[in-house]
């Protein structure tokens, strides 16, 4: 039979290759959101006390430094062999992007931009969302697109561990079955999908903020 | 999880012998430098020349990107099921090509970073390029080129640890020996001591920032 597609996994990987892509979306996507969550306030908090910002670097810096799998490995106590272990420790990962990438944004705001805005009557909350973010979010974006990228291929470590990290699991079996294609297949779609979200989330940058210079934009 | 590395560290299997704890430090240290010294011995010299020239951001900013992107346990997987689970170099050149795109990125950037006007007054003075280069450019952008180096070194101690899903030693011996025995202890104890070798690393390369960057540098908080 010709017809069987390399889509269609042996048996023994006990996931569907859709199964395997929707595992890695949701956790590494849901991962770098979290982490975006997190560090909106934090990066704000050390854009605004300047003394606040060399320790919380530190910090991230450090905790950027725990290798992924002994990270996994001290979650497994408290959440077990599950998504949540992953999800946990990539969007702590993504931190140590993201919370550099928020402050360095929130500092390209002029200053003359938040006085006008404030003469303009705007409060706190609606000078942050409508002035300053929009104008952070191309700085803000990079580090997003790196974030997304590296989780999306530190997840499939997760795989040493158990039945978990999407496509990485496509690298245990295959080494424990002998089975190349596997292997390769995890490769090819690790690479394609971080890819393919690097361009997707420089596309809906362009969209969001149609007049950042490109240049700005940049990695 | 203070109980498990007590009971750890109090199993006579792992006091000394192959499978000691120095014996393993030992292994992993070994494999993270011979990684860390062919990554920087790659990295630098194109770095250095792409920098100085000042061309190719583009190739290696995409570089960089593909770099992010490739999961260092596929691709020891595929070089041990290629090459043989027991050839070094399917470790190797993993590690060697985690660390290549940071020391390749941070460096030519921090060249390119490096003001014009200096460079320019450098060669007013008459030194040739290679003057400039070594004495003027990397001096300036040193700061860079270590964060570069730092980040490759961190990355490499720490993903060193997968080396032992194929036939390797190192640190990472106890967490995939511990999973697959089920001794919980074992694979907390082994992911400690990665911690603990890495932020040695990150002590260590600070320490050498403070000593190597020349005051005049530093960035005043």
């Amino acid at each position: 039979m010709i017809a069987a597609s390399v889509f269609d996994l042996p048996s023994y990987v006990q996931h569907s290759y859709l199964g395997l892509l929707g595992e890695q979306l949701e956790v590494s996507l849901g991962a770098t959101l979290g982490g975006l969550l997190v560090s909106l306030p934090i990066g704000q908090a050390c854009a605004r006390w300047r003394l606040l910002y060399p320790p919380v670097l530190g910090l991230v810096t450090v905790a950027y430094s725990i290798p992924s799998l002994a990270l996994f490995v001290f979650l497994i106590d408290y959440t077990g062999i599950t998504d949540t272990t992953l999800f946990i420790a990539l969007a702590l990962y993504s931190l140590c992007i993201l919370v550099p990438g928020v402050v360095d944004g929130i500092r390209t705001v002029p200053p003359e931009v938040k006085l006008a805005a404030d003469a303009m009557g705007y409060g706190p909350a609606r000078r942050y969302f409508q002035v300053e973010l929009p104008i952070a979010a191309p700085t803000i974006m990079a580090a997003v697109r790196v974030a997304t990228v590296s989780s999306i291929s530190l997840m499939s470590i997760g795989a040493v561990i158990g039945n978990l990290g999407g496509f990485g699991q496509l690298f245990t079996t295959g080494l424990r079955s002998f089975n190349l294609s596997l292997v390769w297949l995890g490769l090819f779609s690790l690479v394609v999908l971080a890819l393919l979200c690097d361009v997707l989330l420089r596309l809906a940058q362009r969209l969001m903020t149609p007049w950042a210079d490109r240049r700005s934009a940049r990695a | 999880m203070i109980d498990f590395l007590r009971q750890f560290f109090s199993d006579p299997r792992f006091q000394s012998g192959y499978d000691g704890i120095w014996q393993r430090i030992s292994e992993h240290c070994w494999y993270s430098l011979i990684a860390f010294l062919c990554a920087a011995a790659i990295g630098l010299p194109l770095a250095l020349l792409t920098g100085h020239i000042g061309r190719g951001d583009g190739p290696i900013a995409a570089l960089a990107a593909v770099g992010r992107a490739m999961p260092s346990l596929g691709l020891i997987v595929l070089l041990a099921v290629k090459i043989g689970v027991f050839n070094f170099n399917a470790a190797l050149i993993p590690l060697v090509a985690l660390a290549v795109p940071p020391i390749l990125l941070t460096t030519h950037e921090g060249l390119r970073a490096v003001e014009r006007s200096v460079v320019d007054a450098a060669r007013g003075m008459g030194m040739r390029p290679l003057q400039v280069l070594f004495r003027v450019e990397i001096p300036s952008a040193l700061p860079l080129i270590l964060s570069g180096l730092r980040t490759a070194a961190v990355q490499v101690v720490a993903t060193t640890t997968i080396a032992a899903v194929i036939s390797f030693g190192g640190l990472g011996r106890y967490v995939v020996d511990g999973l697959s025995q089920y001794q919980y202890y074992q694979v907390v104890g082994g992911g400690f001591l990665v911690v603990l070798l890495s932020v040695a690393t990150l002590i260590l390369f600070s320490v050498i920032t403070r000593l190597a960057v020349s005051p005049g540098l530093r960035r005043n908080r």
